[in-house]
């Protein structure tokens, strides 16, 4: 391993590049301090101008993404982003990745990766009141992807499970992509008081530094620096050790010691131990309050004997919380971790001087300006170059393909399909009830939780199509951002912000660079036109293996609120008799879709178009609509088109057919399964029907009667002929049996 | 009523069974903190879901050796009703106050799932508003929820009517698909021979609101409620012991 040189010590150039940095860095380093740094320094430096800490790839992009608006509490740069949901309420959240760990340990890298997010939330002052993820996984007939999918729900689950947070919602992609990089993107959200928000600058000069939670061991050193934000290659499962090992128990205790610590004035500033640990988490809060730092190592809670100061610095060990107290209120605080059988112990005190001082057995191990660590990390504007393969990629003619001899077992091939079937398998390990306020569960297009003791509730979501991506970055972005609020639509609720998870391959490729700046742009005008601004979100970069980058993947996580959560909606058609309406147009449009990929196994053409004005439309009349209670279902049409759609609306809820009426004009599996977006399939009562027509006319939104609720059958033209209880056996279980066998 | 709802370190679905039977009763609920051993004369004590302690050794090992334990003890054997909901009935069967045991499901997975279950028996305070064969649509979430116990024990249980609640299909029938982590005789709810303590691994405080879970929940906890009534509720001066079959 690297800690090699007694503490203190100057090191050399050969050092750094062990550490991951860059001969260009080195001289950096040595400009800044106008003398080489010591093993400990290099240590510090290594990981706070890591990408995964400094952003120095994605910074000057990001800065493009819309922010602000009157519902924002607290955009980016903190440990989580902020809205205001009415009644002196905010809603914290963040999507963040742990896709490196994932791979070498799903099980561990799922669960801290959950651990990590949760403690995000619960710093800003807020209860965390459920959790999504977003995963994805290669090929399911990849040899270790079954390995990997278990593996990982296993430890999502367990973590949330014994922390007692619900997990109520995501998504899971297959695709041969992600056979060497998975992803694993947890979202949490929590509930504050609007004016009782934690942030994390330090301020105050003499003010103690307490650390509190699990104790420092070995684990996770260099997770940060050398795991997440390198690429993969034949070596990369000997990176096991710097894999953290979660423990929810001890972050549930941490979770209540903190929220019942917030209720006091005790706190000045609180950030979780996250990547990098003790290092970033002081340096972070020193350098957002312009404030200096000086930390005693001999007083850091140790797990195990003979650590080093350079370990004690960078450990990544999990639970663990560092905060900035008042003057006087040590034993304050202290009582407040010992009822939870919890330590809190003080570990340093803020200075003015400017700077980072981390002293070990009598010796100054580390002096560093805090600015030269955060503000002054190096920021690169990597060159971004489109790739020359993707206009071939793009390149496709339909008419080449044939069409669908038999219709119905077209359908029930995507239904049964790794990406289209039934998530009951996944969703089983997960408890999504526990909290008392989960209205929707998983399955539907988006999950609803109430907001205890009021009328309201929050809608959420995450969302990623990346084979649209892989086929146009720009489009396939943008699509994400809509479909996502699409989802919140579809359950009643009003789209309210974003946050995003931006995983691409490696920033020093020049076609990697174009496709996170066309992802950027994509995001950017989507969230533009919708009004929802990005409050939070992380880049995961590197998301390589031996040269082959993932398919771009920027996962949106979105909430909406729900005004009256009585006006909830969920997909399934409800009563016999009921009116089945498409809203939106269908195109013939195949490019880039689930059917071809399925069917054909044809992964080219050019995604879906996307009319950003006619999706608002679209928004608006859903909202109107399901607030006058004129609906009775609500479902996007996603992937899979309108039959797929059709399909998820019988096989879910109570399990009731259609007779459905379509109107040729177009290739009959453009009809059935082409993906055209800003569409949405709703079920009405007979009666409504004028005022619901009435309303399109008025917000000009396309309007078809396709059919009704009928039978015990999906019956489609004489298309489609497709008995509801056989399908829905086939779509239920095909998850497990593909992965079983 | 008064009901108190033990909080251990890991405790998670302490706040769900507050909420219950507080804000959807309309009854008192206080919190109980595991380092205390006074019940605070409540009628009838929860022993909520959750990992207490993390459960890293086993199920309910260390929660069964905690101070409060002292006073859940002594509740029971004055004939205070003590209800244990999923970690609950782990730590009630831990401490001997319930046969049995609850060991890994058999599918090695943790499942969340509504199920139904068959109230076996309307002879205890926990179903005496309900009727024998009535069906109950209940949420489960656990790992280790694989009820066991010997032969004897078994027969004896089945023979005094102490397993008050089974895993049915829709239709009310015992069959093996509706049994959701192998537990023996498709058992999810067993009672103590006094009747007063019941464990169960369905979360009846989960289900007590149309718009979350449905309401078969307050079936169980009304039945609580009526028998507390009955039975002079507050009035901790002489605990009454239900007799047997």
């Amino acid at each position: 391993m690297i800690a090699t040189a007694p503490a203190g010590q100057p090191v050399a150039a050969d050092a750094a590049a062990e550490h991951g940095l860059t001969p260009e860095e080195w001289s950096a380093i040595l400009e800044l301090l106008g003398r080489p740094p010591t093993l400990e320094e290099l240590g510090v430096f290594a990981v706070m101008w890591s990408e995964h800490c400094s952003y120095k790839s994605s910074r000057v992009h990001l800065r493009q993404l819309p922010t602000t608006g009157p519902q924002v509490l607290q955009g980016p740069g903190e440990n989580a982003g902020a809205v205001d949901i009415g009644g002196g309420l905010a809603a914290v959240f963040k999507i963040e990745s742990h896709n490196h760990p994932s791979f070498i340990e799903p099980f561990q890298g799922a669960a801290t990766g959950v651990g990590g997010i949760l403690r995000d939330i619960f710093t800003m002052g807020a209860r965390p009141i459920a959790i999504l993820d977003s995963l994805r996984f290669g090929a399911p007939d990849h040899p270790r992807t079954p390995y990997l999918v278990k593996g990982v729900v296993a430890g999502v689950g367990h973590y949330g499970n014994c922390i007692g947070v619900p997990t109520v919602g995501g998504e899971l992609h297959f695709d041969a992509g992600y056979d060497q990089n998975v992803l694993v993107n947890a979202f949490t959200i929590g509930i504050a008081p609007r004016d009782r928000l934690f942030r994390a600058r330090a301020a105050g000069t003499g003010n103690p530094v307490i650390y509190v939670g699990a104790r420092t061991g070995r684990d996770g050193i260099h997770g940060a620096s050398l795991l997440a934000s390198a690429s993969f290659d034949a070596a990369a499962a000997q990176k096991r050790p710097a894999v953290q090992v979660g423990d929810p128990f001890t972050e549930k205790l941490l979770l209540e010691a903190c929220l019942e610590l917030m209720q006091t004035d005790h706190i000045v500033a609180i950030q979780d131990m996250g990547a990098a640990g003790l290092t970033s988490s002081s340096l972070e809060m020193a350098g957002r309050g312009g404030a200096g730092i000086v930390l005693d190592l001999d007083a850091v809670p140790l797990r195990e004997t003979g650590m080093v100061p350079y370990e004690i610095l960078l450990s990544e060990s999990q639970e663990r919380m560092l905060l900035v107290a008042r003057a006087g209120s040590e034993a304050a605080v202290q009582a407040v971790f010992a009822r939870w059988d919890l330590e809190a112990v003080v570990i340093g005190r803020v200075t003015d001087d400017g700077l980072f001082h981390a002293r070990w057995h009598g010796t100054e191990v580390c002096t560093l300006p805090v600015s030269a660590l955060t503000e002054r990390a190096p920021v690169y504007r990597r060159p971004a170059e489109e790739s020359a393969a993707l206009e071939a990629l793009q390149h496709f003619d339909v008419n080449r393909v044939p069409e669908p001899v038999d219709c119905t077992h077209a359908l029930l091939t995507l239904l049964e399909s790794p990406n289209l079937c039934a998530r009951d398998w996944v969703f089983r390990q997960y408890d999504q009830l526990v909290g008392g306020n989960t209205v929707v569960r998983p399955g539907a297009d988006a999950a609803v939780v109430r907001l205890e003791g009021t009328r309201r509730a929050l809608a959420l979501t995450v969302d990623c199509n990346s084979r649209y991506c892989k086929l146009d970055p720009y489009l396939g972005a943008m699509l994400a951002v809509v479909e996502a609020a699409r989802n919140l639509v579809a359950v009643g609720a009003r789209p309210l912000a974003v946050s995003d998870c931006l995983n691409y391959g490696n920033p020093e490729r020049p076609d990697v660079m174009w496709q996170f700046q066309q992802g950027i742009h994509g995001i950017r005008d989507a969230c533009v036109a919708l009004g929802t601004p990005v409050v939070s979100g992380n880049v995961s970069f590197y998301n390589e293996t031996d040269g082959r980058s993932i398919p771009p993947t920027p996962t949106i996580a979105m909430v909406g609120l729900l005004d009256d959560v009585e006006t909830f909606l969920t997909p399934w058609w409800k009563a016999e008799g009921d009116l089945i309406v498409l809203l939106g147009r269908s195109r013939e449009e195949l490019g880039g879709s689930e059917y071809l990929a399925v069917l054909h196994g044809i992964e080219r053409g050019i995604p879906p178009w996307i009319d950003l004005d006619a999706e608002k439309r679209l928004h608006r009349f859903c909202l109107v609509a399901s607030q006058e209670r004129l609906l009775r279902s609500a479902h996007d049409v996603a992937e899979g088109g309108l039959a797929v759609a059709l399909a998820e609306c019988s096989l879910g809820g109570p399990g009731l057919g259609a007779r459905i009426t379509l109107e040729q004009g177009m290739r009959a599996d453009a009809l059935l399964f082409g993906e055209s977006q800003s569409r949405m399939l709703v079920s009405l009562r007979r009666r409504h029907l004028g005022r619901l027509r009435d309303l399109a006319r008025r917000e000009d939104v396309p309007f078809t009667v396709l059919g009704e609720v009928r039978g015990s059958s999906l019956v489609i033209g004489d298309l489609i002929d497709l008995p509801v209880e056989a399908a829905r056996a086939r779509w239920r279980h095909a998850l497990e049996r593909r992965l079983s066998g | 009523m008064r009901w108190g709802v033990i909080v251990f370190p890991g405790s998670l679905d302490d706040r769900d069974a507050l909420r219950a039977t507080e804000r959807v009763l309309g009854d008192e609920a206080v919190p109980l903190w595991h380092k205390d051993r006074d019940l605070h004369g409540v009628d009838c004590v929860v022993l909520p879901g959750g990992f207490s302690y993390g459960d890293y050794l086993r199920c309910g090992a260390m929660a069964k050796v905690s101070p409060i334990m002292e006073g859940v003890r002594a509740h029971a054997d004055a004939g205070g009703l003590v209800l244990g909901i999923c970690n609950g009935f782990q730590i009630l069967c831990e401490a001997g106050l319930l046969p049995g045991a609850l060991v890994r499901n058999r599918s090695l997975s943790f499942v969340c799932d509504i199920v139904t279950v068959r109230v076996e028996t309307s002879d205890t305070p926990f179903t005496m508003g309900c009727r024998a064969g009535e069906l109950l649509n209940l949420p489960i979430k656990h790992g280790e929820g694989c009820y066991v116990a010997d032969e004897k024990t078994l027969a004896e249980i089945e023979s005094e009517r102490r397993i008050v609640f089974r895993y049915t299909d829709r239709g009310g029938r015992v069959v093996p698909e509706a049994n959701p982590n192998g537990a023996l005789a498709n058992v999810a709810g067993v009672c103590n021979a006094g009747r007063n303590v019941l464990g169960l691994m369905p979360h009846p405080e989960h289900a007590v609101e149309r718009l979350t879970g449905g309401e078969d929940g307050l079936r169980i906890l009304r039945s609580v409620q009526l028998w507390c009534g009955q039975h002079g509720a507050g009035e901790r001066s002489a605990p009454t012991v239900v007799s047997g079959p």
